[in-house]
């Protein structure tokens, strides 16, 4: 459950950036290939936010889908699940998008 | 959680060299040493927004606060010329029957030494030290893999010489562990014959970065019904530059290429 582990991670970078103030929302992206489960972080959101400025806020994630370039054809994709394969047959791919985690925006109240 | 460095001092127990024992805590001792406060605080002070601008942009990575400690660690290591190891795998792969067999083998050798995580106990970091190697021991409590500011602190207790190998096995689990950098120079993972050939595939992103995996307890074959070509296979599917080495902690089959591969990189 690394997920709450991430979750921490979030409420210590708002904190940090804006210490004190109220947060109405806070805005994630969490890519398909990321390797973090957005339920689980919206599972753990309310509990790690007790008692700190971000406690009560909205959590808006958004998922990019995961996007592939094959270094053997050029080809570029969208895998099916969590194996990125070409249709070439190649496995030999750069992850385009997916695998962003990142705190985009926040709303102070 | 220290709400400073988010080292989660409330649940990590450290144990360096010599203080294997029943020990309680010791926090506070050590909290601190080597970690860098200062950067990254600050950040966004002095900001006014007015009601109609209630959006902030922050745009950060969130294991941001991880990789830079992480960063902190690979130079930390780097400057010493010590190649460090992240060993993962599922609990039971036989992580440190291995490390127990290459401490009495080539441990002097390698120069090495080791961090051990797990939730409770320091079972592991005793069986380590029986072998004639040093270890510390990090103790995550409710976590479920190292992080690189626990590494950080275990650092800080071993000491580990210039020139040394220094193998951090995580915590036994194929998912989180996956996520956190700890300032490695390489990730090694098991795969044992015992848990069957499915691994790679069921857990992507752990063999997804994975620079060698290790197949362990391949003397077992003949008992099991483990599929070696579609271990191969399925690996190749999910990462198609990691190496596999068979091996047996048992018999020492493929040890020598284990020892050498370190030997290898440590140079």
């Amino acid at each position: 459950m690394h997920e709450l582990a991430i979750t921490e991670s979030v409420v210590q970078a708002v904190t940090e950036r804006l210490p004190g103030r109220p947060i109405a929302c806070v805005h994630l992206e969490i890519g398909a290939m990321s390797g973090v489960v957005a339920d689980s972080v919206r599972f753990c959101f309310d509990m790690v936010t007790e008692g700190t400025t971000l406690e009560g806020a909205k959590l808006d994630i958004s998922q990019p889908a995961a996007r592939c370039r094959c270094r053997d054809c050029g080809a570029e994709f969208e895998p099916e699940g969590a194996i990125a394969l070409c249709d070439c047959g190649s496995a030999d791919v750069a992850v385009l998008a997916g695998q962003e985690l990142r705190i985009t925006s926040v709303e102070v109240v | 959680m220290c709400t400073t460095c988010g080292c989660g001092v409330a649940g990590v127990r450290v144990f360096g060299p010599g203080q294997l024992g029943p020990a309680g805590h010791d926090h506070g001792a050590d909290h601190g040493n080597g970690h860098d406060h200062g950067r990254g605080h600050g950040d966004g002070h002095g900001h006014d927004h007015s009601p109609e601008d209630r959006t902030v942009q922050i745009q950060q990575n969130i294991l941001a606060k991880n990789d830079r400690l992480a960063e902190d660690n690979r130079a930390w290591l780097a400057g010493r010329g010590i190649l460090a190891v992240n060993l993962m795998s599922s609990p039971g792969a036989g992580k440190t029957t291995l490390l127990e067999r290459t401490a009495r083998e080539a441990g002097t050798q390698l120069g090495l030494t080791v961090i051990e995580g797990d939730q409770e106990t320091t079972l592991d970091a005793s069986r380590i030290e029986a072998a004639g190697c040093a270890v510390a021991q990090i103790n995550t409590g409710a976590g479920c893999h190292l992080d690189a500011s626990m590494v950080a602190r275990g650092l800080h207790a071993l000491d580990p010489r210039p020139g040394s190998v220094l193998v951090i096995e995580n915590v036994g689990n194929l998912v989180c562990p996956a996520l956190f950098d700890l300032g490695e120079a390489a990730r090694v993972v098991l795969s044992s014959v015992t848990e069957g050939a499915d691994k790679p595939i069921k857990y992507p992103q752990m063999f997804r970065g994975a620079d060698l995996v290790l197949l362990t307890k391949v003397d077992l074959l003949p008992y099991v019904a483990f599929d070696t070509e579609r271990h191969a296979s399925d690996l190749k599917l999910i990462s198609p530059g990691a190496q596999i080495l068979p091996i047996s902690s048992t018999t020492g089959e493929g040890l020598p290429a284990w020892y050498g591969w370190l030997a290898e990189r440590a140079s």
